[in-house]
């Protein structure tokens, strides 16, 4: 089980990895669409990055409610 | 002269077996140098894998995983990637400004970048993933890799291009035909600028073993640099190369508007099928001679006008001689010839633009480069061909042969400005 710093630390290096965005830049506060300009094809992606890696399931209706980075690691920290 | 209005050449780029631009490409091919090379090593372990009898391609000089950024790279298949690498050499070389600073209008800017097979190798890399791994394995962007429009479509999401996006699919013939299709469109009036050329990256197993059963790849594997050697009685196939060429074509009154470097004019082409033979050429050549003379008519040229054919002549049995003939009964006896996949090998989709930028350049320079391994030429020939080191000689009009599978044949003529 990992705390939301290391789920963050973890989520933010798949966001480099799809989408080139340096770790910095990935904080939890920030809109995938809006701020970090993330397509719905790399939002697969880091999704299935995110349920190997995290080991959780991040089902298509789910993924479409993760708006911002924070989103996502509150949503891996209460699904793992 | 022509009445049709005036079509340029403003920019040029290419990645090659020989170099990762035109001018790297360029000087190899005037040094003789060949881009062809054993390839049962380890990147390749599928040649030795399925015992194929050809071990032998023209892989890129420089892979473009080496010059694009990492993440656009990784988005695209390699076919993708090559077209792209040429585009921003080709729109750099244009001056045609950064996106968002462009000297022409996204609704007046066309891109006609056509491939031969397009994305195959994502293809069976996700189905390797999909079989092996399962559906979430697979990546989402399975498909916009693999579309044969992907070239041409990324390339137009690069420029923002809106005044349309086509990607011709006509075998080996596709390059050339995307070129004689924005002369159309630019002589339409219907756009300003347009990003035009081919691309292919297909060097794997079930494309290497898809030629070898239709007989048509060499085997010279002990001598991989000798293999590929149009019009010479010795030739026993083609070289499977990779690789993408794009020109930049402007109307000729916008690119003046502009003050554009005009590099020399695509003054014509034209486009026939054979309906004849699903890959065989037709053995006269009716449909190829018919091609070239109507890129000359279309060029308001004079058969007698041309002085040089950049030669599609891949290297195989029926092919070459076929050619000659036609270019003999559309032309007549004087053009000089070269073969540039001598040294290129044949890189399918990309070839016919890749050899055009070699045409125009030949106008340009007033040099044809030789046809590598040319030692002795084929009695049916009966035409003189470049071998042995560059000929110098001054040159108005060349025309550049393209012809595919599925009886393609497209001719394009360059002029000087």
């Amino acid at each position: 089980m990992a705390d939301n710093t290391e789920i963050l630390s973890g989520f933010a290096e798949i966001v480099e990895e799809v989408a080139g965005i340096d770790t910095a830049e990935v904080t939890t506060e920030k809109s995938f669409v809006d701020d970090l300009d993330i397509d719905s094809l790399s939002m697969v992606e880091i999704a299935v990055q995110a349920e190997d890696k995290f080991g959780v399931k991040i089902p298509d209706d789910q993924l479409a409610e993760l708006k911002t980075v924070g989103d996502a690691v509150d949503y891996i920290a209460k699904n793992q | 002269m022509s009445t049709t209005p005036d079509v340029v050449v403003t920019g040029f780029g290419a990645t090659t077996p020989l170099g990762g631009d035109v001018a790297s490409t360029w000087e190899a091919l005037l040094a003789g140098r060949s881009g062809v090379r054993r390839i049962d090593d380890a990147d390749h372990e599928w040649v030795e894998r399925h015992q194929l009898p050809v071990k032998i391609a023209a892989p890129l000089a420089v892979a473009p995983t080496e010059v694009l950024p990492r993440v656009q790279a990784r988005r695209l298949d390699r076919c993708e990637q090559v077209a792209l690498v040429a585009a921003k050499e080709a729109w750099a070389h244009a001056g045609l400004g950064d996106r968002g600073n462009m000297q022409v209008e996204p609704e007046r800017l066309a891109v006609v970048v056509g491939t031969g097979i397009g994305g195959a190798v994502t293809l069976l890399d996700q189905d390797d993933l999909l079989e092996n791994g399962g559906l979430r394995k697979v990546s989402p962007l399975t498909v916009p890799m693999l579309m044969p429009n992907g070239p041409a479509a990324w390339i137009g999401i690069e420029y923002g291009a809106q005044g349309g996006v086509h990607a011709p699919v006509s075998a080996c013939a596709s390059g050339a035909e995307a070129l004689a299709w924005a002369l159309r469109l630019l002589r339409g009036g219907e756009v300003d600028v347009v990003i035009a050329g081919g691309a292919e990256a297909c060097i794997t197993g079930i494309t290497v073993a898809g030629f070898v059963q239709a007989r048509t790849l060499s085997q010279r594997n002990d001598e991989p640099e000798r293999a590929s050697r149009p019009f010479d009685v010795d030739r026993d196939g083609f070289v499977l190369g990779e690789g993408a060429g794009i020109m930049i074509l402007e109307r000729a009154e916008f690119a003046k508007a502009r003050g554009a470097t005009v590099h020399g004019r695509l003054a014509g082409a034209g486009i026939t099928s054979d309906a004849y033979h699903i890959t065989g050429p037709e053995p006269e050549g009716v449909g190829q001679s018919r091609a070239i003379a109507a890129a000359v008519r279309s060029a308001g040229l004079e058969p007698s006008d041309i002085g040089h054919v950049n030669c599609h002549a891949t290297s195989t049995v029926a092919g070459d001689v076929g050619e000659t003939r036609a270019v003999r009964k559309a032309l007549g006896d004087h053009p000089i010839l070269t073969a540039p996949k001598s040294a290129l090998g044949h890189m399918v989709g990309a070839a016919g633009a890749v050899e055009s930028i070699i045409t125009l350049l030949s106008v340009k320079e007033g040099v044809i480069p030789a046809t590598l391994n040319l030692e002795n030429l084929d009695p049916g020939v009966e035409l003189d061909v470049v071998a042995g080191e560059p000929r110098k000689v001054d040159l108005d009009a060349a025309v550049c042969d393209s012809f595919g599978f599925g009886g393609h044949n497209a001719a394009v003529v360059f002029t000087s400005p």
